[in-house]
């Protein structure tokens, strides 16, 4: 049986990880790739990078990051952060990501998810959303969640799977951060109105908060950071208190 | 041992070279027929689309190549669908080195399927030391039809081949380079085939 996927979320600048990370038993707390090793080791299911450099290097510091981190890791990846081409994606591709994840570009020129999914097969294109929910309606928003767009939730997710999405990756800016859980109520009907999986992210503080949003969010994976970076939760626990409570998890 | 990775410009070669290299084994990449000929394993990779990858395939011609191969060759993923017969995905012949299908799941389960799947009725030295229901990462819309050549099965809303054998041909659903310790293990079983 397939089962539920944990992602642990590293975000990327400059080549290091960023954003507070408090690992025991880690040499270089600002290595990617020690990190990543780590968590594959521990039973991660698959990992995100996600690039918040904005420097001129930043294409060269990120194809060589795939490139050690492909080397090294041995399960799935995806990089997202300012992809916008094909170019892009080729060049992360090749260095060996698994797949990509697309934004802000695809809101911007919808067309590049059926440019992607076309030349490199839907399996390998991750669109993530960010979304708020204002005034009972769940809103797009860019530029992690700074900037709204005129653009419905569920109108856009039903549009990336028409052109080629191979995943959705949902987060809840209401919920990010929070650590109160997953937006459960969006994520399970996110997962009604398309047929592509459906990745949780946003609101994990506890062991419960991952039991609740594969059960009543119907979330396929779910993807966390701080909880994981901070030992607040460690992977094979949370797995076996998963597994305890009827959910299917690789152990 | 000499290992060759058929190169034809399809799906993510550089995981499998890095898979080979963590095992100590320093893979080509190739698509020149005398070298891959003269390998003692083959690696036929794919990710992608199955009708565009058997064009590449005919243009180099390495789809009259391939079935005469008589070393060990292993089709990952899209490698093991181009194998069979046919394929529903933009429907194209394969190159019938194995006798059986390959259909996209139905509309009843999320497609692609992607994550993690228990595999079972291990039936090959492919998977000496794998366990029965051992996990292994699958990233896939289409699948290949049970068939006598099936040296394991999984399920995702019917049970399918997630791998397949016929003499020195066997094709795997699953991406073995990036299954973890039991993939890895998946790989150094074929390199000792």
């Amino acid at each position: 049986m397939l089962t539920k996927r944990i992602i642990p979320c590293l975000d990327i600048k400059n080549g290091r990880t960023v954003k507070g990370v408090n690992f025991v038993n880690l040499r270089d707390a600002g290595d990617p790739v020690e990190l990543a090793k780590i968590y594959a080791d521990e039973g991660a299911d698959e990992l995100v990078f996600l690039d918040i450099s904005a420097t001129e290097e930043r294409r060269k510091t990120l194809q060589k990051l795939v490139l050690d981190v492909a080397a090294q890791v041995d399960i799935p990846f995806t990089v997202g952060g300012g992809i916008s081409s094909t170019e892009d994606v080729d060049r992360l591709l090749q260095a060996g990501a698994d797949k990509v994840s697309i934004n802000s570009a695809a809101v911007k020129r919808p067309e590049l998810i059926n440019e992607l999914a076309s030349k490199f097969g839907n399996q390998c294109i991750v669109v993530a959303i960010d979304a708020k929910n204002v005034d009972g309606e769940w809103i797009v928003h860019l530029v992690g969640g700074k900037v709204p767009t005129d653009i419905k939730l569920f109108d856009w997710a039903k549009e990336v799977e028409k052109r080629g999405a191979g995943e959705i990756l949902f987060t809840s800016m209401d919920n990010d951060g929070t650590k109160d859980g997953f937006a459960n109520e969006a994520l399970a009907k996110l997962s009604e109105i398309v047929n592509i999986p459906i990745i949780a992210s946003g609101g994990a503080g506890n062991m419960t908060h991952f039991k609740d949003t594969f059960v009543n969010g119907k979330a396929d994976a779910a993807l966390a950071a701080s909880v994981f970076h901070f030992k607040e939760i460690g992977i094979p626990e949370l797995k076996q208190n998963l597994k305890a409570n009827g959910i299917n998890v690789r152990l | 041992m000499k290992v060759v990775i058929i190169n034809y410009g399809a799906g993510n070669i550089q995981s499998i070279k890095f898979a080979l290299q963590r095992l100590g084994v320093e893979a080509i990449l190739s698509n020149n027929v005398e070298e891959i000929r003269n390998a003692d394993k083959v690696i036929f990779p794919g990710v992608g689309e199955a009708s565009s990858a058997m064009k590449k395939l005919k243009e180099s011609q390495l789809d009259a190549i391939i079935p005469t191969l008589t070393q060990p060759v292993l089709g990952i993923c899209l490698g093991m669908q181009l194998m069979c017969n046919t394929s529903e995905e933009g429907n194209t012949k394969g190159l019938g080195i194995f006798d059986t299908d390959v259909v996209r799941f139905s509309e009843n389960v999320k497609v692609p399927q992607i994550g993690w799947n228990t595999i079972q009725n291990l039936e090959s030295p492919l998977f000496a030391n794998v366990r029965e229901n051992e996990y292994m990462y699958l990233v896939h819309s289409y699948y290949a039809k049970k068939s006598s050549e099936m040296i394991a099965e999984s399920t995702y809303d019917i049970n399918y081949a997630s791998a397949l054998q016929k003499d020195n041909f066997y094709g795997v659903q699953f991406h073995p380079e990036k299954s973890s310790k039991a993939g890895s293990k998946l790989l150094e079983n074929f390199l000792k085939l």
